[in-house]
């Protein structure tokens, strides 16, 4: 950990007053209750004012971009899950779709794999959303709308463990669709879902967003203009927080998006409260979307008709001689894509995720990069919480909704 | 489609004679090779003048021996269209040699790129003339290899405990 | 006080004085944890201490991100080496007695990452006391782990140093 001085100018004299001004240095170290995992933000103070804050991170690099190029795609998987872990099945979707669109086989999915995949990406939004909303509460006091917001993740991760077996870590999709059916029960168990959560999002709204306290620590708060947002490459709800319309599902639509009916919530002033309504609105929005997408869930297959992609069915792997060296060759070989590159970016609750996919013909990947949006978001703190208080500094932080795991990859 | 990218490339060539090298369209995506030479300039046209406000991307890839010049930059542009559906994303991509790891950094087009060049500085070693903060970002200051290059073996922590005991000493002090 | 050893320690043949097996109940049902959060574990452990898997049931309620103030470290996510002084120092603020919880993969050895940033185990430069497999463990597990912390703290007493 490197050191930083003390002093970090030298000290001034005030030509008015004559006394010796400098200013503080405040670290808000690694290990931090508000810092949403391990961020060091190193701050300025003149008094309680940040007069400079410099964010250092890299405390949970762990070499996933590289450890991506030594396994096959399919492996790869996994390691997205643990980037953005708040919304593990958003990241999974997007690395699929990538390599999809890399091997160029976008056409072929079944319509049942997409609609799938857009009930889950859309629980996963709503999933983040709680935990962005819930800990920006807890970061500033109100306890209680945290243990609303982890009460209904609670009931997502049982949505989504009869899904894929897992709570948190999904790495559910393949390449090609889903590896198995949707179980019997996933319609009435959304359906269900879809019946409790508007009441707790009622609740959360009532506790917040008409209160007093609530209002006072937000509104105004770490503000950032469109313009300085776009420049800053800013996006997600940071973005439209401050008045720029960019959602990449209605940009550059994936998975069918653009026949689904939802608007994507736009807020003017640019501060902590803006971001908050956004954040609020779009869980409303995402039900809509599920509710729309649970009622045309055709049946179907759930993977594409692809024998060099796709996995047979284990039933055939243990009678067929074709099948068994088939899914031998795809798990130890892998699918090899023509050798090419490909970005595709969705819009992960975050921001725009983006993978980089460069292909050479093998069953690795040349080279995998992700872009994760809180690392671009993380780089307007500094201007954002300039001449602002301390306190407003952890306001901001929540605002700006960042996950150290996709941030440090 | 409103936007004409094509055009806006010939346009490109005209102001920046020699520095396109080719265009490439794959799945659906338009990638213009230029010399890094003219990057900065070629990135502040399309800025101002074309109204590519967003960068979306900015990162490298090492082909080490797979083809020369070592190291290839890559830019994500996008811009924003007046419709939902007239948004636009080009590629740029900016061939780096080894012996001269260098080139113009974009920060001063957009600010977006600040963290995106000390991360690919930290991770290749390719630095950026111009940037206002060159250091490294995620590994720790101290870390000497460049983890992404492709003759840097997955597994070598002895660079990483190198700087863990350096800092366990100074914890000490 | 008036109880038997015996009876408390199961009959185990440990020779302990009445005044620490008190203390030892006492510590086991109030221990103060410090939730050491980095990655992806860190969100289970908030579930931990959200609402439907309540840990405060046990006692450990009190969830003290100070370390001066906390008696058990819950290490949770990946420790690259950027990380490890930290924690290493961490640890060295907290007052005895102290135990070390390893929880998830990462922690126990690595997990996943066999990389070039990664600590292959906390056990490298922490002394751990029980360890968590899982990627992440059910909170059900975490709660298995600080159950046995309390057993360890029965039987053994203050861990030396």
């Amino acid at each position: 950990m490197e050191r930083v001085e003390f002093i970090s100018e030298r000290s001034v004299i005030n030509r008015e007053t004559g006394l010796r001004e400098e200013t503080m240095m405040l670290n808000m170290g690694p290990q931090h209750p508000a810092t949403h995992g391990v961020l060091r933000v190193v701050l300025y103070l003149d008094g309680e004012m940040v007069v400079k804050a410099v964010p250092h991170i890299g405390y949970l690099h762990r070499g996933i971009e590289k450890l991506c190029e030594h396994i096959t795609y399919q492996q790869c998987l996994p390691y997205t899950d643990r980037m953005d872990y708040l919304a593990s099945i958003c990241n999974n979707i997007g690395y699929i779709l990538a390599v999809e669109k890399l091997l160029g086989i976008e056409d072929e999915i079944p319509e049942r794999a997409k609609t799938a995949e857009v009930i889950l990406f859309e629980l996963g939004r709503i999933e983040s959303h709680l935990v962005g909303i819930g800990t920006n509460a807890l970061d500033l006091g109100a306890m209680s709308a945290f243990l609303y917001c982890f009460k209904e993740r609670e009931r997502i991760y049982e949505i989504l463990e009869t899904v894929c077996g897992a709570r948190l870590t999904t790495s559910y999709p393949r390449v090609g669709g889903l590896p198995l059916d949707l179980p019997d029960d996933f319609e009435e168990k959304v359906w269900n879902f879809l019946k409790i959560f508007p009441k707790t999002l009622t609740e959360v709204d009532k506790l917040l967003t008409r209160n007093r306290i609530w209002i006072d620590r937000t509104k105004g708060v770490a503000f950032i203009s469109g313009e300085d947002a776009v420049d800053l490459g800013l996006t997600g709800p940071t973005l439209r927080g401050s008045g720029v319309p960019y959602d990449v599902r209605k940009a550059m639509p994936y998975l069918g998006y653009e026949n689904y009916d939802f608007e994507v919530p736009v807020a003017t002033d640019g501060d902590t409260y803006s971001r908050y309504l956004c954040r609020l609105e779009e869980m409303h929005q995402s039900l809509k979307i599920i509710e729309q997408a649970l009622n045309n869930l055709p049946d179907g297959p759930y993977a594409a008709d692809l024998p060099d992609v796709v996995l047979p069915e284990k039933q055939l792997t243990y009678t067929r001689m074709e099948s068994l060296i088939r899914h031998f060759v795809l798990v130890y070989e892998g699918f090899k894509p023509p050798a090419g590159e490909v970005q595709h970016a969705v819009e992960n609750p975050k921001g725009e995720l983006a993978y980089y996919l460069v292909s050479d013909g093998s069953g690795k990947p040349y080279r995998m990069r992700v872009r994760g949006p809180s690392f671009v978001n993380m780089q307007a703190l500094p201007q954002i919480v300039q001449g602002s208080l301390v306190a407003d500094v952890i306001a901001a932080i929540g605002s700006l909704d960042i996950v150290l795991g996709e941030i440090d990859r | 489609m409103s936007f004409d990218l094509a055009s806006t490339i010939e346009t490109l060539e005209g102001s920046f004679p020699g520095s396109i090298t080719g265009t490439v369209e794959y799945r659906g995506e338009t990638t213009v090779l230029v010399d890094k030479k003219d990057i900065a300039g070629i990135c502040r046209t399309l800025k101002d003048s074309f109204g590519f406000t967003f960068l979306a991307e900015l990162t490298a890839v090492d082909y080490l021996e797979v083809k020369t010049p070592r190291f290839e930059m890559v830019y994500y542009l996008h811009r924003f269209g007046p419709e939902y559906d007239e948004n636009v994303r080009v590629k740029l991509k900016a061939a780096v040699t080894e012996d001269d790891p260098k080139i113009d950094s974009v920060t001063p087009v957009w600010k977006g790129a600040d963290w995106l060049e000390r991360e690919v500085y930290d991770m290749f070693g390719i630095e950026f003339t111009g940037h206002p903060d060159p250091r490294r970002i995620l590994m720790p200051e101290d870390y000497e290899p460049f983890p992404l290059r492709k003759d840097f073996d997955v597994r070598n922590r002895e660079a990483s405990k190198l700087s863990f005991e350096r800092a366990l000493d100074q914890d000490a002090e | 006080m008036g109880v038997n050893t015996n009876s408390i320690l199961g009959g185990d043949g440990f020779l302990t004085t009445t005044i620490e097996a008190f203390a030892n109940w006492g510590r086991k049902n109030s221990l103060w944890p410090m939730p050491f959060g980095t990655a992806c574990c860190a969100i289970e452990m908030m579930g931990v201490f959200a609402s439907r898997f309540d840990l405060s049931r046990f006692g450990a309620e009190v969830a003290r991100f100070s370390p001066r103030q906390a008696d058990l470290m819950i290490v949770s996510g990946t420790i690259t080496y950027k990380m490890a002084s930290v924690c290493r120092r961490i640890y060295e603020q907290m007052p005895e007695p102290k135990w070390v919880i390893a929880m998830g993969s990462c922690t126990c050895g690595g997990g996943p990452f066999d990389s070039y940033a990664v600590v292959q185990g906390i056990d490298e430069f922490l002394p751990v006391d029980v360890y968590v497999g899982g990627c992440p463990p059910r909170p059900e597990a975490l709660i298995d782990a600080v159950m046995k912390i309390q057993k360890k703290i029965d039987m053994e007493g203050a861990p030396v140093v």
